[in-house]
């Protein structure tokens, strides 16, 4: 990469004219010492994340309460997750979310950058607008709209409707609430892309005819392709990560119907004492997000992307 | 990943000054009256429910039951100190502080010796290096979550905020140390080479010169970093019980749950809790809307 190229050319000569004191090519085990450098990143990362992950992938195959001795019990709890009606109705559920977020907040990320490179002014100023529901806490969010939505002097009383209250309509709104706080990152995310985009292609686009929308699907989207494949995977992962809205809002409920695979595990974990249950489901929410990276590396090493 | 969206976001925002004012000429003609009236709608989407949330924190108990949707009757300003005692928000701010600016400083410190490692001294092994880091921070954190929690009670780092402030560290900094790297990697090296011809060890290179030259870079780590501490809802409800020590984020969840029949207090609490942050971003957001797009953090 640039980091054994760009030296090549630019310390020859120096180097050449006063040749390295013997210290330094003692010192100068680069390769030893750029580990150093990299052990404290490693040794946090590893402590935090990593052997845990592995210790959650050895309780998964236990019977594990969280205390006291843990006894193997082979694939028991993934045989039971696909019995455990809770835990296909938490799936489901996360597949409901991948779409969902897949969709909506994807068009309207996309449309409101895409409105943003077609003006001149307040460009910032929306920009800045979209985003500060990004920056506020899940917490605080989730209880802005829980006094918005709540029946006695909200939207839920004006419209004779129980948005969270509701199972048919809690999912959707825990997802509307979510999406609130996540479109306008996508907004910035596809505006930086688009300014990226050769303004020229819009110009010969323009000289043949195209209207906003045809320069819109034969240029912008085109030219962004990278960062529109990137962020529908990061969607996927995270929409299986999705916790902090259903947790705080509904906590699963009513009656399951907003139940996800992250609530149903925190449950399990720490309410219902299964541990090693509750291992399995992560190991299995893993396995997803890796089976989705995987797919994303194939398809771009056959379609030949850049990222 | 990472390293692809910051070469996607952070270049292109960084070349916004040209691009998009020389196109301006001929962009200025294409969009009209309704774009705008578009964008303004979707602006008070973004931002009326936070004006209404303010609204509610000083309205008073029977003004807000009448309606959480309009004005306030008149502006009971008392709520914000009344929310402050009873929600103990002192000790949540000096937790959070803690926490925000020990993850902050301790990523800066792990992820600047990281990023030097990758960006200048050759790492036999560099590139696989940061895929495993990619691989590793796309994990989901319910699964590592439980074994993490038995392991932080078993080493007396559960219900401590230091416990708290290691595991953001370890959740951060391999998005800081890519974002960090990709930053050093424009830096230019002839001070470095210079002062290495001096006799200087990598040590006083990357304090003396890299670090130094760095700091917009380690300022963007520092902000995302801090923020993401700030608002992290998951670890900080699993691993922090006792009340004394919970932060903001916390502190406003259990004042909500037990309070919940007082909502005029809730808001006016957690209109406390993002304040700071709000002030923070609007005084920093080009920084911010940088930092935080080119990361993978926070995705929900």
């Amino acid at each position: 990469m640039t980091t054994t190229s760009v030296p090549a050319t630019s310390t020859a000569p120096i180097t050449r004219t006063r040749p390295r004191p013997s210290v330094r090519a003692r010192l100068s085990q680069p390769r030893i010492r750029g580990w150093v450098f990299l052990l404290p990143l490693i040794v946090v990362n590893a402590v935090v994340v990593i052997v845990p992950s592995l210790f959650a992938v050895y309780y998964s195959f236990t019977d594990w309460s969280g205390i006291g001795p843990a006894t193997f019990t082979g694939l028991t709890n993934y045989r039971d997750l696909l019995a455990d009606d809770e835990f296909l109705n938490g799936l489901w559920h996360n597949i409901i979310w991948t779409l969902f977020f897949l969709v909506v907040p994807m068009t309207m990320g996309l449309f409101g950058a895409y409105a943003l490179t077609r003006i001149t002014r307040f460009r910032l100023l929306f920009r800045v607008l979209f985003f500060i529901p990004y920056i506020v806490a899940s917490v605080v969010n989730a209880s802005i709209w829980e006094s918005i939505l709540n029946t006695q002097s909200g939207l839920g009383h004006v419209l004779g409707i129980n948005p969270l209250g509701d199972p048919d309509l809690a999912l959707w709104s825990v997802m509307g609430v979510n999406n609130w706080a996540w479109w306008g990152f996508l907004v910035v995310v596809f505006l930086a892309a688009m300014q990226g985009v050769n303004p020229s292609l819009y110009e010969a686009a323009k000289l043949d005819g195209a209207g906003p929308v045809r320069q819109f699907f034969s240029v912008t989207l085109p030219g962004i392709r990278p960062t529109f494949a990137f962020l529908g995977l990061m969607t996927i992962i995270w929409s299986f990560l999705a916790f902090d809205y259903v947790y705080v809002m509904t906590q699963g409920g009513p009656a399951g119907s907003t139940d996800l695979l992250s609530t149903l595990l925190y449950r399990d974990a720490f309410t219902n004492l299964s541990a090693g249950y509750a291992s399995a489901v992560g190991v299995v929410m893993a396995l997803i997000s890796t089976a989705v990276v995987i797919v994303y590396l194939v398809i771009r090493k056959v379609k030949d992307w850049e990222i | 990943m990472s390293i692809t969206t910051s070469a996607t976001t952070v270049a292109p925002s960084g070349a916004t000054h040209a691009g998009p004012r020389a196109r301006r000429a001929t962009a200025g003609t294409r969009a009209g009256i309704p774009t705008y009236v578009v964008l303004t709608c979707l602006a008070i989407f973004s931002v009326g429910p936070i004006v209404l949330f303010f609204f509610n924190a000083v309205k008073t108990q029977q003004d807000y039951g009448h309606s959480s949707l309009g004005l306030p009757g008149s502006w009971q300003w008392g709520n914000f100190s009344a929310a402050w005692t009873r929600a103990n928000m002192t000790a949540g701010i000096v937790n959070s502080l803690v926490i925000v600016v020990g993850t902050a400083a301790i990523t800066c410190v792990v992820a600047g010796f990281a990023a030097y490692a990758l960006a200048r001294l050759r790492v036999r092994g560099g590139s696989a290096f940061m895929t495993l880091l990619l691989v590793t921070s796309s994990l989901p954190a319910q699964m590592f979550l439980v074994p993490l929690f038995y392991a932080w009670a078993k080493a007396g780092l559960y219900d401590t905020r230091l416990g708290l402030v290691i595991i953001y560290v370890g959740l951060f900094s391999p998005f800081a140390t890519l974002l960090l790297r990709s930053f050093m990697l424009t830096l230019p090296r002839e001070f470095e080479e210079a002062a290495r011809i001096d006799g200087a060890g990598e040590l006083s290179v990357l304090f003396r010169i890299v670090l130094p030259n760095s700091l917009p870079g380690l300022l963007t780590v520092a902000l995302v970093t801090g923020l993401s501490a700030y608002n992290e809802f998951l670890f900080a409800v699993t691993f922090i019980q006792n009340a004394d020590l919970l932060p903001l984020s916390t502190t406003f969840f259990s004042f909500q749950q037990g309070f919940s029949q007082d909502y005029t207090l809730v808001s006016a609490a957690g209109f406390i809790m993002i304040a700071p942050m709000l002030i923070l971003f609007l005084a920093l957001q080009r920084r911010f809307i940088d930092g935080l797009s080119s990361s993978g953090l926070g995705g929900t």
